[in-house]
C-alpha cells in the first residue's frame, strides 16, 4: 500500500515537469522584452542591456528552465511584472475565497449528484430518469456564467434570498461566509453535478444487474440499504474518478464564476493579470491549478484501493 | 394474454366441420418497420432533435444579414439601453448598438470556432494517437507530454495561450485546439492499441499488408465512430470556452459580436438591463444544448451496447 503510494508520487514528478516546462515556455516566448520593461523609457540600449545580463535573461533556454525550476521548487514564482510584487504572495492573498468556492462546490455537487445518479438508476427508464438525465443534459449545456446572471437575478435581485455579489471571509463567521457562497457554488457545481450524476447512473446500471444484488433482494434487504451500501461501494471507481477529473472543470470555471460574482479570488487575479499581460503571474497560477489538479487525481488513484481492495498495483 | 384467450374462444365457438383460417393467436403484436427519414427520427428522436436545432442555428449564422438585422456595429448613441420592443427586438446595449443584429450575426462566430476547433482537434489527435499507438519507441514520451498538457485544466491553458497572442478568431480557434486535442490523442491510441490484437490485424499483418494500408484500411474506420462522438462534445465544449475566453476579455477581439462579447459588454448593466445578457445567453446555450443531444444521440446510435447507459 505505502509502496504504491509512493509510485503514485514518484509518478506524478514527470507530469509537473513537462507542465512547468509548458508554463517556462509561455513566458518564453512571450512577445515584449523584460529588461526593456524594467528598464523604462529613457534607457539607453547598453543599460537595457546590463539588465538583461543582470536578470540572466541572455542565458540559454534550458539553463534559464533549470534556474527557474529552482526558484519554484524553494516557492518562488518570480515577481510580478506589474505591481512589483512576489507572485507567492498575490497568490496567497487571493487564496481564501477561490478555495472557499471549490470546496463548498464539491460538497455541494456531490451530495447532489451522488443521490441523483442513484434515484435515476434505481428508476431506470421512467420519467424519474428521464427527467434527472434531461436535467443533465442541460447542466453541461448551459455556460457557468449564464447559471450564474440567472440565479443572481432570481434569487438575489427579485426574491432577495442571498446577497449578489461579494465575499465575505470565513474569519466573520461561518454563516455570512457560507451565504456569499451558495449562489456561486450552484452556479459554478451545474456542470460538475451533471457529469458525477451521469457516471454515477451508468456505474449504477451496471451494478445492479449482478447476481448479490438480487441475493440482497430475495434475502429481503431493504431497498436503500441495497442501493446505498452494496450497490454504491462497488459502483464507487468510476464515480470518484469523475469526481476527480471535474476538478479540471471547477477549476476553469471557477475563473468565471468569481468574475460574475465580484468575488475576489485567484479568478480575478487571472483576469487582471491578462488584461495587464502580466506573464510571471498567469503562470504561476496556472502551475498551481495544475498541481492541484494532479494532486486532486493522486488522492484519487490512492482511493481506487481502499474502495476496491481487489484493485492492486 | 386476454388478447390469447378471446381469439381462443372465438375458434371455440365455430363448428368443427366448417373450414376456417384459423385465427393467429395474436400474442406477439405485429413489429412495424419505420423505414427512411420518419424512421431515423422515430428511432434517435435526440440526433433528430439536436440536428434540427444546430440546423437552425447554422441558418441564422448564414442568413445573418437577411433576418431584418441591422449593421452590429453600428453605433446610435441617442438610442442606448433601450428595452426589447418593436423597433429593437432585444432592446440596444450601452453604445446603442442593436441587439437583435449582434446576436444573429454572433451565431457566426461561436458555430465557426466550435465546428474549426472540432475538426482540428480531431485531426490533430488522429495524428498523434496513430503515431502514439503504432511507434512503440514514441508512445512513452507521446503520452507523458500529453498528460502534462491535460493536467492543465482546459480554460486555464486556453487563457495562458491567449495572454501571448493578440485577440482573434483564429488565436482564440488555435488556443481551444491546443487545449482539447490531447484528449483525442488518448481516444484514438487506446482504440489503436485495443485494435493491434484484433485477429484481423494479425491476418493482415501475416498477409504481408503493409503499415500504412493496414492503418488506412483496418484501424482508421474503426477510430471514425469515437472520434465523430467525441468530436461533437469537444464542439460544444469549444463554443462554451470560447464565450468564457471573450466574457473574461481573452477572446474574440471586442469589435467583433460574438455572444461572449455581447454578454461580457452587457455585464456592467447586467442588474438593470438583464436581457443584454440574457439573449445571448439563451441563445448559446441552446446551440451548444443542439450540439450536446447530437453527441448522445450519435454515442447511442455508432454504440447500441453504450446507449441508454449514460
Amino acid at each position: 500500500m505505502l509502496a504504491h503510494i509512493g509510485r503514485r508520487i514518484v509518478a506524478t514528478i514527470p507530469v509537473m515537469a513537462i507542465v512547468a516546462l509548458f508554463v517556462f515556455s509561455l513566458l518564453y516566448i512571450a512577445p515584449g522584452d523584460p529588461a526593456a520593461v524594467i528598464a523604462g523609457e529613457q534607457a539607453s540600449p547598453e543599460d537595457v542591456e546590463k539588465i538583461r545580463r543582470g536578470l540572466g535573461l541572455d542565458r540559454p533556454f534550458l539553463s534559464r528552465f533549470g534556474d527557474w525550476s529552482w526558484h519554484i521548487l524553494q516557492g518562488d514564482l518570480g515577481t510580478s511584472m506589474f505591481t512589483g510584487l512576489p507572485v507567492t504572495q498575490l497568490i496567497v492573498q487571493r487564496l481564501e475565497p477561490t478555495l472557499s468556492l471549490m470546496v463548498v462546490t464539491l460538497i455541494l455537487a456531490v451530495t447532489i449528484a451522488v443521490p441523483m445518479g442513484v434515484m435515476a438508476a434505481w428508476k431506470a427508464g421512467t420519467w424519474v430518469d428521464r427527467g434527472l438525465m434531461a436535467f443533465a443534459v442541460l447542466g453541461f449545456s448551459v455556460p457557468v456564467f449564464v447559471v450564474g446572471y440567472l440565479l443572481a437575478y432570481v434569487f438575489a435581485l427579485e426574491l432577495d434570498w442571498f446577497p449578489v455579489q461579494g465575499y465575505t471571509p470565513l474569519s466573520a463567521g461561518f454563516w455570512p461566509w457560507l451565504e456569499n457562497l451558495v449562489l456561486p457554488a450552484i452556479a459554478l457545481g451545474c456542470v460538475y453535478i451533471a457529469l458525477i450524476a451521469r457516471i454515477t447512473r451508468a456505474s449504477m446500471l451496471e451494478v445492479l444487474q449482478q447476481d448479490y444484488i438480487r441475493t440482497a433482494q430475495s434475502k429481503g434487504m431493504g431497498q436503500g440499504g441495497i442501493l446505498f451500501v452494496h450497490a454504491l461501494k462497488n459502483a464507487a471507481v468510476p464515480i470518484v474518478t469523475v469526481i476527480g477529473i471535474g476538478v479540471a472543470l471547477l477549476i476553469g470555471g471557477a475563473v468565471v464564476t468569481e468574475s460574475v460574482f465580484a468575488i475576489p479570488g485567484l479568478g480575478r487575479l487571472t483576469i487582471d493579470a491578462i488584461v495587464r499581460r502580466d506573464y510571471p503571474v498567469i503562470q504561476g497560477i496556472v502551475l498551481l491549478f495544475s498541481l492541484v489538479y494532479v494532486l486532486v487525481n493522486l488522492v484519487v488513484d490512492v482511493l481506487y484501493t481502499l474502495l476496491d481492495p481487489r484493485i492492486r498495483y | 394474454m386476454s388478447a390469447q384467450s378471446s381469439s381462443l374462444a372465438s375458434t371455440v365457438a365455430i363448428p368443427s366441420n366448417v373450414a376456417v383460417e384459423p385465427a393467429m393467436p395474436d400474442v406477439l403484436p405485429p413489429i412495424k418497420v419505420r423505414r427512411g427519414f420518419a424512421g431515423f427520427v422515430y428511432r434517435h428522436p435526440t440526433i433528430a432533435f439536436g440536428a434540427a436545432l444546430l440546423i437552425a442555428m447554422l441558418s441564422i449564422a448564414v442568413l445573418a444579414p437577411y433576418l431584418g438585422t441591422v449593421d452590429p456595429t453600428a453605433l446610435s448613441p441617442a438610442k442606448r439601453t433601450r428595452s426589447p420592443s418593436a423597433e429593437f427586438w432585444f432592446g440596444t446595449d450601452m453604445l446603442g448598438r442593436d441587439v437583435y443584429s449582434r446576436v444573429m450575426y454572433g451565431a457566426r462566430v461561436s458555430l465557426a470556432v466550435g465546428f474549426s476547433v472540432a475538426i482540428l482537434a480531431s485531426l490533430a489527435g488522429l495524428a498523434i494517437g496513430l503515431i502514439s499507438g503504432f511507434v512503440r519507441w514514441a508512445d512513452g514520451v507521446i503520452m507523458r507530454i500529453m498528460d502534462g498538457m491535460m493536467s492543465i485544466p482546459p480554460i486555464l491553458l486556453a487563457v495562458a495561450l491567449m495572454a501571448l497572442t493578440r485577440a482573434s478568431v483564429s488565436n482564440v480557434v488555435t488556443a481551444i485546439t491546443v487545449a482539447e486535442f490531447p484528449r483525442v490523442a488518448r481516444l484514438v491510441r487506446g482504440v489503436v492499441l485495443s485494435l493491434r490484437e484484433q485477429p484481423y490485424v494479425d491476418a493482415a499483418v501475416a498477409a504481408g499488408t503493409r503499415s500504412p494500408m493496414i492503418i488506412l484500411r483496418h484501424i482508421l474506420p474503426n477510430t471514425l465512430a469515437p472520434m465523430t462522438v467525441q468530436a461533437t462534445y469537444i464542439c460544444a465544449s469549444a463554443m462554451i470556452v470560447e464565450a468564457i475566453l471573450s466574457f473574461i476579455g481573452a477572446g474574440t477581439p471586442p469589435n467583433v459580436p460574438s455572444w461572449g462579447n455581447i454578454m461580457a459588454e452587457g455585464r456592467a448593466l447586467w442588474q438593470v438591463k438583464p436581457f443584454i445578457v440574457f439573449f445571448p445567453a439563451a441563445f448559446l446555450s441552446l446551440t451548444v444544448l443542439a450540439v450536446n443531444l447530437l453527441g448522445d444521440g450519435l454515442r447511442d446510435m455508432l454504440d447500441p451496447r453504450m446507449a441508454k447507459r449514460l
